[in-house]
């Protein structure tokens, strides 16, 4: 009883047989049909035509589909011009939020200097304030800076992040100080040294930061509702409530909207997962 | 001394871009923000006055922000215990080594690829009382969900909202738990088993406790959410149903499109910074009250 196969889990020692391992199975699917049961509907409303769907709201069997809702949808809510716009800010957002993060990681894991401290405890300071208070005098800033409505807006302000320089300074503290010494007498520069010893060295981190901050760029909604007023400038997340504005009998135009706009991160989460759970967990987890 | 001063003009250059950026759009707003809330201005928003430091206990003790504190703390309370719950309850359950279980995992993880946006969405159209499907098939045992539909029915229009909320955390609360179940070395299962420890008593004297860590974690990290509520509101019921609007945060109260105090950067700025103080005190009592039940292993 006591030798097992299962892997360390919370687990019973014993490993799971006959009746328990159904009841196991049973329960696994009927949670599994709970969670998704709302992604499902919202599947076969997109691609139900729009009379199907009102008829037959109760009909979640995959009978008569069809792109037709998905593609007016995506013509209605001119969606790939909104996805155009979240895929161009996130991507930049991203790049810039990965090179903030090198170079002010490097400076606090490799450099000694005059303020350390006190420039530290400055970043850290930020991660206490919250989007929802900045955003009041950051629209006041854009509105001066003559940012409302431009990707500049959209994008510059969120290009640098304590978390990220945190993450990336966890790795780079982990390299022996001997070795950028090392390198320093055969005459390695600090940017080559970067480049060449400690990107590789954080290659997993800078992947899982790279999704964490795309995802959160893309799923942002306060910040750009608040700075734009054109449709030439929205992301998808705001975009999509123009799609509801309309009658009850086009409503399955919005489940085609929110299946388009997750399309992407669904294709993106199963491609990259391990990278999500090393990034959400990079705070949670110890070690 | 000298080698410090070396280091000085490249520790400049590559602190100056993160600096900069988090200098002008989080510390200066924080600050500006703190001296803007002394101002009143008027319906345009253009002409203010000064209205000194007594405006941030007027605006806190305004029937208004207590109201909206009032029910983002409700939403708080409705979707943080239950949210957790499920992640933990989700994450051991998939945490056998049986087959398939990898394909649970990925079902059970899959909110995370919704936003709150697109979740919101979601649940407005499986909730719409006239062609939503939840009301089409339950109408018989919840007569709510037609006349006049949760979302419009003061009454319901929180707990309604608060469902949405924690399907789209769920996906997140998951996968941070799951990881941290793996983290849990085995010899401690293999002890109290030989113990003599059955299932459930192997999960509150190991599991549990050995969870604390991220259980803090993620509580915070849910009620700060909950605390920010503003796309659900926004989406669902614009703080409504109206007169009651049970559903309006403080997130909505600041930002909403319906909102009273939309022109006045006065006000705007007082709510913001009283947010702000909300956040930074829960943080503080969660960490420092969780922090003392909580086993950090080694």
């Amino acid at each position: 009883m006591a030798t097992r196969s299962d892997a360390p889990g919370t687990g019973a020692t014993e490993s799971l047989h006959g009746a328990r391992k159904v009841g196991r199975y049973a329960l696994l699917i009927f949670v599994g049909f709970l969670v998704l049961f709302p992604i499902y509907a919202t599947l076969m409303q997109a691609l139900k035509s729009g009379p199907d769907a009102i008829d037959h709201p109760k009909s979640l069997l995959p009978i008569n589909l069809t792109l037709d809702t998905l593609r007016s949808a995506w013509t209605i809510g001119d969606l790939g011009r909104l996805m155009l716009n979240s895929i161009f800010v996130s991507v930049a957002v991203t790049l810039g939020v990965i090179i903030t993060s090198l170079l002010a990681a490097y400076a606090f894991a490799f450099l000694d200097f005059p303020g350390k401290g006190a420039v530290f405890a400055f970043f850290l300071a930020t991660l206490l304030v919250p989007a929802e208070l900045t955003v009041v005098v950051n629209q006041r800033t854009m509105d001066s800076l003559g940012w409302i409505n431009s990707y500049q807006g959209l994008i510059v302000p969120l290009v640098a992040t304590t978390f990220g320089m945190f993450l990336v300074r966890q790795v780079f503290l982990t390299v022996p100080k001997d070795l950028r010494e090392a390198a320093a007498l055969d005459g390695v520069g600090h940017l080559r040294f970067l480049g060449e010893v400690a990107v590789p060295l954080c290659r997993p981190t800078l992947g899982a930061l790279a999704l964490f901050t795309f995802l959160g760029t893309w799923n942002q909604y306060l910040w750009p509702q608040a700075i734009t007023t054109d449709d030439a400038h929205r992301t998808i997340q705001i975009g999509l409530e123009r799609l509801k504005i309309g009658d009850i009998d086009k409503l399955n135009l919005v489940t085609a909207g929110t299946v388009i706009a997750s399309l992407p991160i669904f294709i993106m989460l199963i491609a990259f997962q391990r990278q999500l759970v090393r990034g959400l967990t990079a705070g949670a987890v110890k070690g | 001394m000298k080698r410090r001063w070396r280091d000085f003009p490249v520790a400049v250059g590559m602190l100056l871009p993160s600096a900069v950026i988090l200098g002008v759009f989080v510390i200066y707003p924080l600050v500006r923000a703190v001296q803007l809330g002394h101002l009143r201005c008027d319906a345009t928003g253009t002409r203010c006055r000064e209205g000194g430091w007594v405006q941030y206990v007027d605006v806190f003790r305004s029937n208004e922000f207590q109201h909206a504190l009032f029910n983002t703390t409700r939403l708080a309370i409705m979707t943080v215990p239950i949210g957790l719950a499920l992640g933990i309850g989700l994450a051991v359950l998939a945490d056998k080594q049986i087959r398939g279980v990898g394909f649970f995992r990925t079902v059970f993880s899959s909110t995370v690829a919704t936003s709150v946006a697109v979740a919101s969405l979601v649940w407005f159209v499986l909730l719409q009382p006239q062609v939503g499907l939840l009301p089409d098939l339950f109408h018989g045992l919840i007569p709510t969900l037609k006349q006049p539909g949760l979302l419009n029915d003061p009454t319901t229009a929180l707990p309604a909202l608060a469902v949405s909320s924690i399907w789209a955390s769920l996906g997140f609360t998951f996968i941070v738990m799951t990881a941290a179940l793996q983290g849990i070395p085995r010899e401690l299962y293999e002890s109290a088993f030989v113990d003599g420890a059955g299932g459930w008593m192997r999960f509150t004297n190991v599991t549990l406790p050995m969870l604390g860590p991220t259980i803090v974690f993620t509580t915070v990290v849910l009620t700060t959410r909950a605390y920010q509520a503003y796309a659900e509101v926004a989406l669902l019921t614009q703080g409504g149903p109206n007169p009651e609007r049970p559903t309006e945060s403080m997130a909505y109260l600041i930002y909403g499109q319906t909102s009273l105090i939309k022109n006045d950067i006065g006000l705007k700025s007082t709510a913001a910074v009283l947010l702000f103080f909300v956040l930074l005190v829960l943080a503080l009592v969660q960490f420092r009250g969780l922090d003392r039940r909580v086993h950090y292993g080694n």
